[in-house]
């Protein structure tokens, strides 16, 4: 790790400031993505911006029809949120798999899709539900947020504060993990609300978290397993590396998406 | 017996310390005015050096020393060694390329070192290490084994990059059995290269004493007498009278700490030039590159059977990876650590095997927990299984009909088995598991969409090596007895000085369980010392299961000369004759009369010498054995696998594990029980996750954890252990070792479980998902187009 400077910010505003001031500054969520690349060198940022002093930044409450979660809280926190697990047990489910406990203890919401890794679970959660991301500037749609792989809509000095995610009706998640990381070598997440039907994958393709349309209009006839019975996406545009070929990922999609259905429907 | 003596399951008298964070390993000992030491690494898998610039880094803040190469060979500090000779067929000795610690001229594998920067703290080291400054000019690599004669030469000394061609066994004969043969079975098999990943990393801390000229190294290390014994003769650091080496506590090994590696030699050649101690730990990703990997066999095998499913013979060729340089001990496990288990449980008349060893650019290859015995388990376990599947024969009984049942046994590739009973152990494994109820079973799991197999693994393996006549006419540069050392103290209580080195085993509680049995001591009085060449006279280490067979024979032999020495002590305290005192529980006694003497006042009379004269008796209680065993040991048993293999996703769970194991005499039943719980895992781990990829330029792939699966809980089932009892003959205490087994016999089990459940034999390790899923979408009949 080289050498930064620590700052500790108590408001969003003083952190905007401090992100504004360091050019070269990061923001520390929680810290699982981040400090390990500082601790290979591969990153060098000029300061850490820790957001954990920040007051009401760790929030989850339900407001209206929706559930709203702030940007620092921890995975762990939200997997066993009465208020999400009563809302949509199926959205609990998606922090609830992440790594192990020690990173479910400190990864945040803000930081996993701030990030936007290609194989992360929330990205799949926030575009899979059509979640709105609050930031201290505006508001984002998912669908607008996620730009490909480790790219978002975020500009320069915006945090993100808190992320509301529409209550589903139907909605559940269904990963399969990378055997060594434990990411998803592919997660899908479905929804039904209303006639917005929604199914996000992560994992999967090369340019991060994606929407499968074809699924989509498929589940809009009924929106049962059945429907999606054999159906299946092109290996084209898929990851491929040591632990899953294209063509296994797209036939994974497939099947998570029929599991998380049923799932759903249950 | 005793509540804390042979076969207790007494608790771990170490696990406090570990548990509660005293362990003390190297990188815990903190010498005064030490320096951290990172090593500048080739990134490429084979270049030639053109220059090295230092200048910059020596100019970084808190800098000691850049060291390089260069000076290394200047200062005439000899290169690592293999210290196993293997022949070729043809009569030459095999080809071993110069190893020196820093590579001076080309590096030959990624992780290479090349220079070492010495600095105040790890941080200003590491950060003077990025301003060395590399000029490397690219050569080609290769990284394939089975591409290796035919690729670019890396050694002079090795033409077609071959270190030897062996053949083990009768080719002529081993024909004749094919050509009568009813039916071959044919495999072509791969055994995965693994990375050991011992939790704790590997370090080294040397220091200099000028003025008594000593040189002291703490290491990692498995075996710190041929450590030091290796660095003073071939290495020529010091003479062995002037080195010690202490490895204090060690976190694991799994064999990759046998190994004598470059990073301690450069400590202990820089802590004389800089003139202060240098210490090194590997972070994890040096481990990757680093520490010797395991396996790495490509294997063409082939098995020949009557009618009946009898088994004529076996021949097999393998193509052996020993990657960039030879280690420590690498050309004896594709060798006779290998072909010499061919011939498994089984009676088989002829066997032949091939191997040729070759160099890569790769990360060298060495002994990793079972070394060969994997790999020849392998080999014959599935050769026997697809056999039976392929003549319709039950995979227990083609294995009955084949088990040898007299003993002793001359396997026609030089092991002769001497006790066991291999019928017994298969017979309570299919029991444990309840093969009857699989096919039940087998039918629920379909009615869920999954895919059931069962799958067995009859293993045997050669451990407590060995004789050291033996070994030495097979090659081995070094006898493989041990020594053990037996202090009394003037107290009675008891210090134990092994040759043996724990790493996990748990010798602090076993060992004192073997000497309360035998002295009638309470255990706590018994301590146990090892891993210091300055208290311990010689010794050979810990690896092949060999430290309850070997090391604690050792002690046996020691404690026999201790009551000896006591009877005559109590002789003279009691007025009676030598001959006339029994020893028993503790007590020394005259026979036939109510005269007797506590261990412990007999014990002091020794020390204060008052009822003897140093005419008649030498004073003291301290007794010294160097053991050497009259045979290997040969662990043995059945491990069943049941698997569900989910056939959408492709993905196995292993839903039962029976493990009915002999391993002879059981010192503590709760030690041997997690030594096969760990091996199992780590053979699941090679079957199911673990596997080393190099792309074809010779770059690690699996570089980090984020990548090599390792195994984890949730990974495994429950085990159901039992164990079998034949004794050993070969050591006075039966026992025939059981750190290697799980890790010998599950691989097999695992993949006859899953070729079993897909009906195809074509899978590879690691047996991942998607493998399985690719297998069995070619298991499916094609379509019509």
């Amino acid at each position: 790790m080289y050498d930064f400077t620590f700052h500790r910010p108590t408001t969003v505003r003083q952190a905007a400031g401090l992100l504004a001031r360091n050019p070269e500054a990061k923001l520390l969520a929680g810290g699982h993505s981040l400090l390990p690349v500082m601790k290979q060198r591969l990153a060098q940022p000029s300061a850490l911006i820790d957001l954990s002093l920040i007051d009401g930044l760790d929030t989850i409450e339900q407001k209206g029809r929706a559930v709203v979660i702030g940007a620092m809280a921890r995975h762990a926190d939200v997997a066993k949120s009465p208020v999400v697990i009563a809302a949509m047990p199926g959205l609990a489910s998606v922090p609830g798999s992440v790594g192990d406990p020690q990173v479910r203890n400190r990864g945040t919401i803000g930081g996993s899709i701030a990030n936007n890794d290609p194989n992360a679970d929330y990205p799949a959660a926030v575009l899979g539900l059509g979640a709105t991301i609050i930031t201290n500037k505006r508001r984002i749609a998912a669908d607008d947020f996620f730009q490909g792989m480790y790219t978002t809509a975020l500009e320069d000095g915006e945090i993100i504060v808190k992320v509301s995610f529409p209550v589903a009706k139907k909605a559940a998640y269904e990963k399969f993990k990378h055997p060594a990381s434990g990411f998803a070598l592919v997660g899908v997440f479905v929804s039904k609300r209303g006639s917005d039907i929604r199914v996000a994958v992560t994992g999967a393709g090369s340019n991060g978290v994606f929407r499968v349309k074809s699924f989509e209009e498929a589940l809009k006839k009924r929106f049962a397993a059945k429907s999606l019975e054999g159906m299946s996406i092109p290996a084209t545009g898929m990851n491929a590396d040591i632990h899953a070929s294209a063509e296994y990922r797209a036939h994974l999609v497939g099947v998570l998406a029929r599991r998380a259905v049923a799932k759903a429907t249950a | 017996m005793s509540a804390t003596g042979i076969g207790a399951a007494v608790r771990r008298k170490e696990d406090i310390r570990f548990i509660t964070g005293k362990g003390q390993y190297t990188d815990d000992v903190i010498r005064p005015g030490e320096t951290r030491a990172v090593f500048v690494r080739s990134p490429h898998a084979r270049a030639k050096i053109k220059r090295i610039d230092t200048a910059a880094a020596k100019a970084m803040p808190g800098v000691v020393g850049v060291l390089t190469g260069a000076e290394l060979a200047a200062d005439k500090v000899g290169g690592l060694i293999c210290g196993w000779m293997i022949h070729s067929k043809d009569g030459s000795p095999m080809k071993m390329a110069p190893h020196p610690a820093l590579a001076a001229e080309t590096v030959n594998h990624v992780g290479d070192a090349v220079a070492v920067v010495i600095a105040e703290t790890q941080a200003q080291a590491r950060d003077a290490a990025e301003k060395v400054k590399v000029d490397y000019e690219l050569l080609p690599a290769v990284s394939d084994p089975a591409k290796a004669k035919n690729g670019p030469q890396i050694h002079g000394v090795a033409p077609k990059n071959t270190i030897y061609e062996w053949s083990l066994g009768d080719a002529k004969a081993v024909d004749s059995a094919f050509a009568a043969a009813k039916h071959v079975t044919k495999l072509d098999i791969v055994n995965n290269r693994l990375v050991p990943n011992a939790i704790e990393p590997r370090a080294a801390l040397a220091e200099y004493d000028s003025g008594t000229d000593q040189l002291t190294l703490w290491n990692t290390s498995q075996n710190p007498h041929v450590a030091r014994l290796v660095i003073s003769a071939f290495v020529g650091i010091a003479p062995e009278h002037k080195l010690r080496v202490i490895a204090p506590d060690v976190g694991g090994g799994f064999g990759s700490k046998i190994f004598i590696y470059p990073e301690e030699v450069v400590c202990l050649w820089a802590a004389r030039k800089v003139k202060r101690p240098v210490k090194w730990t590997a972070e994890r990703h040096e481990s990757f590159v680093t520490d010797a990997h395991g396996r790495d066999h490509i294997t063409h095998a082939e098995l020949a059977l009557d009618e009946h499913g009898k088994i004529l013979g076996l021949r097999a060729k393998t193509i052996a990876n020993l990657g960039a340089y030879m280690s420590t001990f690498s050309s004896s496990v594709p060798t006779y650590l290998y072909a010499t288990l061919l011939s498994g449980q089984y009676d088989i008349p002829q066997i032949y095997c091939e191997v040729d060893a070759v160099y890569t650019n790769t990360v060298p290859v060495d002994a990793y927990r079972g070394a060969g015995r994997p790999e020849a388990t392998f080999v014959v376990e599935r050769l026997v299984e697809v056999a039976a599947r392929e003549m319709g024969i039950d995979p227990a009984d083609i294995r009955k009909r084949n088990f040898i049942k007299a003993f002793p046994h001359q396997t026609p590739v030089i092991m002769a088995y001497d006790a066991g009973d291999y019928n017994a152990s298969l017979k309570k494994a299919m029991d444990l598991a309840d093969v009857k109820g699989f096919n039940k079973r087998k039918r629920e799991s379909a009615r869920h969409g999954k895919l059931r197999g069962l799958g067995y693994s009859t293993y045997i393996e050669a451990c407590g090596i060995a004789p050291s006549q033996a070994v030495g006419s097979l090659g081995a540069g070094v006898g493989l007895w041990e020594s053990a050392e037996v202090r009394v103290n003037p107290t009675g209580s008891v210090e134990v000085l092994t040759g043996s080195h724990a790493h996990g085993q748990g010798h602090e509680t076993t060992f004192a369980q073997l000497v309360s049995e035998r002295l009638g001591i309470p255990f706590e009085n018994v301590s146990i010392v090892h891993g210091d060449t300055d208290k311990v006279q010689f010794g050979m280490g810990t690896y092949g299961s060999r430290s309850g067979a070997v090391g604690m024979s050792a002690i046996v032999k020691a404690l026999d000369k201790v009551e000896a020495k006591a009877k005559k002590v109590a002789a003279h305290m009691l007025e009676a004759a030598e001959g006339d005192i029994e020893f028993k529980d503790g007590k020394f006694t005259v026979a036939g009369t109510d005269k007797s003497a506590a261990f412990g006042d007999v014990a002091l009379n020794a020390y204060i010498a008052h009822k003897f004269s140093g005419q008649e008796l030498e004073p003291g209680l301290k007794e010294t054995s160097f053991y050497d065993p009259t045979n290997f040991t040969f662990p043995a048993g059945c491990h069943i696998c049941e698997v569900e293999v989910d056939t959408e996703t492709g993905k196995t769970e292993i839903v039962n594990w029976t493990a009915v194991d002999d391993f002879g005499t059981v010192i503590n039943p709760m030690i041997v029980e997690g030594q096969v719980h760990g091996g199992i895992a780590q053979g699941v781990g090679q079957a199911l996750l673990e596997g080393v990829v190099y792309d074809k330029d010779g770059q690690l792939v699996t570089g980090s954890l984020m990548d090599y699966t390792m195994p984890r809980a949730h990974d495994l089932p429950s085990f159901k252990v039992g164990t079998t009892e034949t004794k050993s003959p070969s050591n006075p205490l039966g026992i025939k070792g059981c750190g290697e087994a799980g890790a010998i016999a599950a691989p097999a089990a695992v993949i006859n479980a899953i070729t079993d459940a897909i009906g195809s034999e074509a899978l590879t390790m690691p047996a991942t998902a998607n493998t399985v899923w690719t297998a069995l979408q070619r298991a499916k009949p094609r379509a019509a187009a």
